[in-house]
């Protein structure tokens, strides 16, 4: 499956279906990730449940130092 | 004690976590400036790197309260949806404002911020507008509801003080939220300086991350604020034009 994260073309295996998946994919589970998929964004209970299509477009941000 | 929204808090320090030469001196520089309230950014992951450092890791955040800022945004709506991407994390409900509406000042749009700051509290967070020093706007802000005003003193790290202290005075005189001075603090002076005029807190965060000694200077400004507080409420006296003697003018032994 083709996705879009943060702006660009990722590829993910096919074992990954939810969006708990890919944060487990790319090891960030427990690491802050806060998710948007498809310019919706996701409560972390969410995680788990929510598909992942192919071309979905998402973004993983977090919390950085910043005043 | 300061009170923010539903919240309160006995520092009058809000320190930004920007900047630090590294997570231990920032841990420090935290722990030793008394703050209760921390300001932090939104950005994306690196996702290929997922053992990066986080600020988090080091600090015990359910010590502070957490106060994200929407810095990045152009728009009121690019400030909405970082304010909801920051609550969607479940550690936050209060949001600095910050729509920067010129690159090379990073000084506030005025119109953005309203905008921005109206839609949040619609959507019920506890909102912080970052604004310039105008007075209309802090008033205007202030009848929408916002729960603080965040002056700068002068542009966003450029550490030059309160550069209109006539415009700081005159939003504090009015207010009716907390008045706390964000942006352009360089000095304890600058810090003891804003609150003697009566402001009820100061955001800061370069002047002490770029400093030499992060550690110590979060020390003065705690104490600078702490000062300056103080002098406010004890009440200063008047100044004059001319002397008035000290000791006694009477019994001089000549």
């Amino acid at each position: 499956m083709k996705l879009m994260i943060n702006g660009d073309q990722v590829e993910v295996p096919d074992n990954v279906q939810s969006v708990h998946d890919l944060l487990a994919h790319f090891q960030l589970v427990d690491k802050g990730a806060i998710v948007e998929l498809n310019r919706e964004i996701l409560e972390k209970s969410s995680h788990a449940e929510t598909r992942l299509a192919d071309g979905d477009k998402v973004e993983i941000v977090h919390f950085v130092g910043g005043g | 004690m300061l009170k923010i929204g539903p919240y309160e808090f006995q520092s009058r320090l809000l320190l930004g976590t920007g900047k630090f030469p590294d997570f231990d001196v920032q841990k420090e520089a935290v722990d030793v400036s008394g703050t209760e309230i921390l300001t932090f950014a939104v950005r994306r992951m690196n996702i290929f790197e997922p053992n990066q450092p986080n600020f988090l890791e080091k600090l015990e955040v359910e010590k502070f309260k957490m106060l994200p800022n929407t810095a990045g945004a152009s728009t009121a709506e690019e400030a909405v949806r970082i304010a909801k991407l920051a609550k969607a994390s479940g550690l936050c409900d209060m949001i600095k404002v910050e729509v920067i509406g010129d690159d090379k000042t990073l000084l506030p749009d005025p119109i953005e911020t309203l905008k921005a700051s109206e839609m949040l509290l619609e959507e019920g967070f506890i909102v912080l507008p970052y604004t310039s020093d105008d007075v209309v706007l802090a008033k205007k802000l202030q009848e929408l509801g916002v729960h603080a005003i965040m002056p700068g003193a002068s542009p966003i790290g450029s550490g030059q003080g309160i550069v209109n202290p006539l415009n700081l005075s005159l939003i504090i005189e009015q207010a009716t939220v907390p008045v706390i001075v964000d942006a352009g603090i360089g000095s304890p002076a600058d810090c003891a300086i804003a609150m003697e005029m009566g402001a009820d807190g100061v955001l800061l965060n370069t002047a002490v991350s770029g400093a030499q000694d992060p550690v110590k200077m979060a020390r003065a400004m705690k104490l600078a604020i702490e000062a300056g507080r103080l002098g406010f409420e004890a009440g200063r006296i008047p100044k004059k034009r001319y002397a008035t003697a000290s000791s006694p003018l009477e019994g001089m032994s000549v």
